[in-house]
């Protein structure tokens, strides 16, 4: 039986810029690398640039300045055609007018293969995603999800340096995407391919990557392992797009070594300073890292504005002399009413000191 | 793994056109031979005698030196076919020998014509030539193709359009046939409307002719002489513009927003200027209100009044272009008065506006694109209409007849015709431009791709009922007009003898079996399967041309492509009767020779109907997502591959139409075609205007309607073919919906 291979590569962008029409700057000055094996997600609000990232990797758009790198061979120039790269389309992209096995086919035929073995790595790639049975029917007798793997093992089956992934899950309804994002990752370790993926959605780039690059205005904000990204931000946008976090403005009253002490409001407290110094800073705390009591304890006087019941937990929309919060509970038994004056509290580990913008 | 083709030391393509290069260089015959389809030259003297020599055989021989220079250009190319793609060198030598080849094989043949050097200053500076040379032929045609291609895979290779050799290639090769099909000749044509009588060159004259009171008399507004021809035509067109457009409006009203229940037979109707050569409407005009015509001599003796001539002229061409073109407004204005989304209607009733306050406040403003097009159409139409003036007019000259005449007539005055062409041309052009102003400045787009459950309001009583009578008229009207085509075939002699025979009918296509099988008698037989024939010539290659054109345009950047789509639809705007005299005055002499050929007609009608096939294709392959043509790319096909295995199988309901309605275009087309015919090649239009000028009515009309049944026949097919292709891919679309 023939089986389908990795032969991952590793993806360097040095220095990359790419210009549309004579000055609209979609990626500015990326350096950036993928190591062999690894699946790195592209993650950043509409516009930022992983789209046009992610297709200059692929050949579809050429790089205006800066040298890109495939394993070890310059591919800077090279087109679509030319590279040893797949892609899954958002939009999956399969050939309307040709069957299942026909479509996963259709790369092998380009690829040197003879017939005997572009049919058997067909339907390896076929086995490999689950639609053994499903090579005579056409991509729209199919629901998404087969859809969305045929367009994988046409992708996989020629086995490339790298496999990229457009958005893959936008159309999928919510329970599928979970089921199928799984696989993928699945896919990708047992493979052992290297995989850049793009995706709006921070859940599932938490879910499925090893590393993500976080960008922002053609530019690269963070790049780092999942816990790395979502419990130590390195600035407010990071914090923010990365799980929902209250942006608070602290003043560093004290620094004693790797430690800071904090005043918010009338309210202090200690922890890591991240190499900041003394002076205004801004405080990231997640929304299930803020502490509510209305039984007295440490923390800021706080009212409830307003409470909502969202099943598994409560959401509380809190107003403090500094600003407005918005902080879950689990506790959906006892929840606190509108009115209630109670006391804010940070939690032991979770918020994270960031500079001010 | 894939092997990236730019590391690759094997070219096929560009081997191919290298050995095209050499083959149209040094074996086939360098000038043109009598008949472009004819081989009769294989046994006559080739390779050595001087007619059918090939360029290098007439070089060793010591003629005709100035073909020499292009040998190195071929030779240079040899060294790199070895070389990698990516070497400096590669594409520095393809893109110098190329350039070269191709410039040099160009000066040549332009500068050197029949009686040696074409201009004054070649022959001081180069003395007398005492050669000569005539038209190119298949040598010259792919020597020059190879320059072309070798020129842009030096391009792509320097990395042009992505280094893509298929695009790079083909927007050359678009280029550069439409530069010498349709520029050239205006080119040329716009020349000899500066040619005086004495042979130079001059701005006075070119001034004086065309401010020729003949042509911008204002004479009949101050009674007396007439007026000039422009004001004519200006004003004619003017008039039908308008009146097809009420019209168009309210019959797509009708389809629209009524209860009418009958409305497959309107749609129907937009068949009928498809099908219809365009002054058959004129001869039906003459049956009916003639100074025999059926109406005519009724009223005249019921009312005991002299009949007259008084259809000749303005109102014989207005009724006739209107009955002509009322369809294409409709067709235009249908796809507008549809697109106004019914929700925007809804909301305006829901904020209290009544259904004639919905219909002026909203639908009309949102139909003014629509409006406008099918104006400008109607305008560009009636100005490039040549049929119904030849048949009509009367002593209303226009433009387009005024053309021919100066033409074929007595008067056999090129430089005339070239100044009422460019008149007919600034007109047509004014037209387009400012569509294209008007339309390119609003949005006014509706459908935007959302569910939209509503239902158009119907139109509010008021309206209502005008409308309906004018529609309801004027389809009887169309009706009247189209049984008196198939009546009038029958006739003997409209208004003399009234008895119903089939002798024209057997006139034209009488069959008889001789010794050797079927032997085609009929007077109409020749013209009509020499239409045939290049009809079925042009028609693919109209399609190919324009599909590659809309694929270059829907799904290929590069720098000028703004320019390169005016470009390539400014045909459009360009009458038949100008591309007829531009491509005389162009292709009568060398260094491409071929009036008189059949040749000439196919090129005509390529570039003529190319618009027709390039907006098919834009129109199709914009529903094909983007990202079909990038996973193919991404898969490892390049963008031949690509287009060869994605983009056209995905378009064959697309690539039918095109082929179907370049063909019926090509059998309807008169206006070009009455200047290209030659005795050899005569088509059924023309044919059938010279029975017309003949007075021989019964024959022409009898033609005219078998036409109209063979084009019925080939548009009924289509409709056949395209039904099941669709039914064949029925979900094609919803990829992305699936669930």
């Amino acid at each position: 039986m023939t089986r389908i291979n990795a032969k991952a590569a590793s993806v360097r962008f040095e220095n990359v810029t790419k210009i549309y029409g004579r000055d609209v700057v979609a990626v500015d000055d990326i350096t950036l690398t993928v190591r062999a094996g690894s699946l790195v997600t592209l993650l950043g609000p509409s516009g930022c640039g992983k789209t046009t990232t992610l297709r200059m990797i692929a050949g579809l758009e050429m790089a205006s300045r800066g040298t890109i790198l495939i394993g070890d061979k310059d591919v800077t120039q090279l087109p679509a055609t030319d590279r040893d790269v797949s892609m899954v389309f958002q939009s999956y992209a399969l050939f309307p007018h040709m069957t299942v096995l026909e479509n996963v086919s259709y790369g092998l035929k380009f690829s040197g293969f003879n017939k005997a073995e572009t049919r058997d790595r067909a339907m390896a790639g076929l086995d490999l995603v689950g639609l053994k049975d499903y090579g005579g029917r056409l991509p729209s007798e199919l629901s998404g999800g087969q859809q969305q793997r045929v367009a994988v093992a046409r992708a996989l089956v020629l086995e490339p340096q790298v496999l990229l992934f457009d958005e893959p899950l936008s159309n999928l309804d919510a329970k599928l995407r979970r089921k199928v994002r799984e696989e993928i990752r699945e896919i990708q370790q047992t493979l052992g391919l290297t995989v850049v993926y793009v995706t709006h959605d921070q859940e599932e780039a938490l879910a499925v990557s090893d590393e993500i690059v976080v960008m922002r205005n053609a530019a690269i904000a963070q790049v780092g392992t999942p816990r790395d990204l979502y419990e130590a931000p390195a600035d407010a946008f990071v914090a923010d797009f990365i799980g929902e976090a209250n942006l608070i403005p602290v003043e560093i009253v004290d620094t004693d070594g790797a430690t800071a002490t904090i005043a918010m409001g009338g309210y202090r407290h200690a922890l890591p300073s991240r190499g900041l110094p003394k002076g205004p800073a801004l405080l990231a705390v997640r929304p299930s890292r803020l502490v509510l009591s209305d039984r007295g304890g440490a923390g800021m006087a706080a009212r409830i504005a307003k409470a909502t019941y969202v099943g598994n937990r409560m959401e509380y929309t809190v107003e403090t002399d500094v600003g407005s919060f918005f902080a879950v509970n689990e506790d959906v038994v006892h929840p606190l009413k509108p009115g209630t004056d109670v006391a804010l509290g940070l939690a032991e580990s979770g918020p994270v000191l960031v500079p001010r913008a | 793994m894939r092997i990236a083709s730019t590391e690759k030391t094997t070219h096929p393509v560009l081997i191919f056109w290298i050995i095209a290069g050499w083959v149209g260089y040094a074996l086939l015959p360098w000038y043109g031979v009598e008949e472009f389809w004819t081989f009769d030259w294989l046994s006559d003297g080739w390779p050595s005698e001087a007619d059918y020599a090939p360029a290098l055989g007439l070089v060793l021989q010591g003629l005709k030196p100035w073909l020499l220079p292009m040998l190195p250009a071929l030779a240079a190319p040899l060294l790199v076919v070895t070389r990698r793609k990516t070497d400096p060198l590669y594409a520095r030598v393809l893109i110098a020998s190329g350039a070269f080849g191709f410039a040099w094989l160009v000066a040549q043949g332009l500068g050197i014509g029949l009686r040696g050097f074409t201009a004054d200053w070649l022959a001081a500076i180069f003395g007398q030539l005492d050669d000569r040379q005539f038209g190119m032929g298949y040598g010259a045609m792919i020597t020059a193709s190879a320059f072309l291609f070798l020129l842009t895979q030096g391009l792509a290779a320097r990395g042009l359009v992505k280094g893509d050799v298929f695009v790079a290639s083909a927007i050359g090769g678009v280029i550069a046939v439409v530069t010498i099909f349709v520029f050239f000749p205006i080119a040329k044509m716009l020349m000899a409307g500066f040619v005086s009588d004495e042979g130079g060159l001059s701005v006075g004259h070119f001034l004086n002719r065309f401010f020729d009171a003949r042509i911008w008399g204002l004479g009949c507004l101050t009674g007396g002489t007439r007026c000039g021809v422009a004001w004519n035509s200006l004003f004619l067109a003017v008039l039908v513009g308008i009146i097809t457009t009420a019209l168009g409006l309210a019959f797509a009203l009708v389809l629209t927003r009524s209860g009418f229940r009958y409305k497959r037979v309107l749609r129907a109707m937009t068949v009928l200027p498809i099908i219809t050569p365009p002054f058959v409407i004129g001869l039906a005009i003459i049956l009916l209100f003639g100074l025999s015509g059926t109406v005519t001599t009724t009223v005249a003796g019921v009312l005991g009044i002299e009949a007259t001539r008084w259809v000749y002229g303005l109102p014989g061409i207005l009724i006739a272009q209107v009955l002509a073109f009322t369809p294409i407004a409709f067709l235009v204005l249908i796809g507008v008065v549809e697109g106004v989304s019914p929700s925007m209607e809804e909301a305006a009733q829901t904020l209290r506006a009544s259904r004639w306050q919905t219909f002026r406040t909203v639908s009309l403003p949102l139909m003014r694109p629509g409006l406008a097009n099918a104006f400008l159409l109607g305008f560009i139409e009636s100005m490039a209409d040549f049929g119904n003036p030849l048949v009509l007019g009367g002593n209303y000259d226009v433009l387009s007849t005024e053309i021919f005449f100066a033409i074929v007539g007595a008067q056999y005055d090129q430089s005339r015709a070239a100044i009422l062409a460019i008149v007919l041309l600034f007109f047509t052009l004014a037209a387009f431009y400012l569509q294209r102003f008007w339309l390119g400045r609003k949005s006014y787009t509706t459908v935007t791709g959302k569910g939209d459950a509503g239902v158009h309001p119907p139109m509010p009583r008021g309206l209502a009922i005008p409308v309906y009578l004018i529609v309801g008229g004027w389809t009887a009207f169309t009706a009247v007009v189209y049984g008196m085509i198939l009546y009038g075939s029958v006739v003997e002699l409209w208004g003399v003898r009234n008895n119903l025979t089939f002798k024209h009918y057997i006139t034209a296509f009488r069959v008889s079996w001789g010794e050797n099988g079927i032997r085609w008698t009929g007077s109409a037989w020749d013209s009509f399967w020499t239409t045939i024939m290049i009809s079925t010539i042009a028609a693919p290659l109209t399609a190919a041309v324009g599909l590659i054109t809309a694929y270059l345009l829907t799904r290929q950047d590069f720098a000028g492509k703004r320019s390169f789509e005016f470009g390539t639809m400014l045909s459009f705007a360009i009458p038949g009767t100008v591309i007829g005299v531009a491509y005389i005055l162009a292709f009568n002499v060398p260094p491409i020779e071929i009036t008189g050929t059949g040749l000439i007609l196919v090129i005509s009608f390529i570039f003529r109907n190319m618009p027709v096939g390039v907006r098919a294709g834009i129109a199709s392959m914009s529903q094909l997502d983007k990202s079909l043509d990038e996973s193919s790319l991404t898969l490892g096909a390049n963008s031949w591959q690509t287009f060869r295995r994605v983009i056209l199988p995905l378009l064959r309901p697309a690539i039918l139409a095109a082929l179907v309605y370049s063909f019926v275009r090509a059998m309807t087309a008169i206006s070009a075609v009455i200047f290209l015919v030659s005795a050899r090649y005569d088509m059924a239009t023309s044919y059938i205007i010279g029975r017309v000028e003949n007075n021989d009515y019964g024959l022409a009309i009898a033609y005219s309607t078998a036409l109209i049944f063979v084009m019925l026949a080939a548009v009924g097919l289509l409709q056949l073919l395209v039904g099941r292709t669709r039914i064949g891919r029925r979900t094609a679309h919803s990829t992305t919906t699936g669930h």
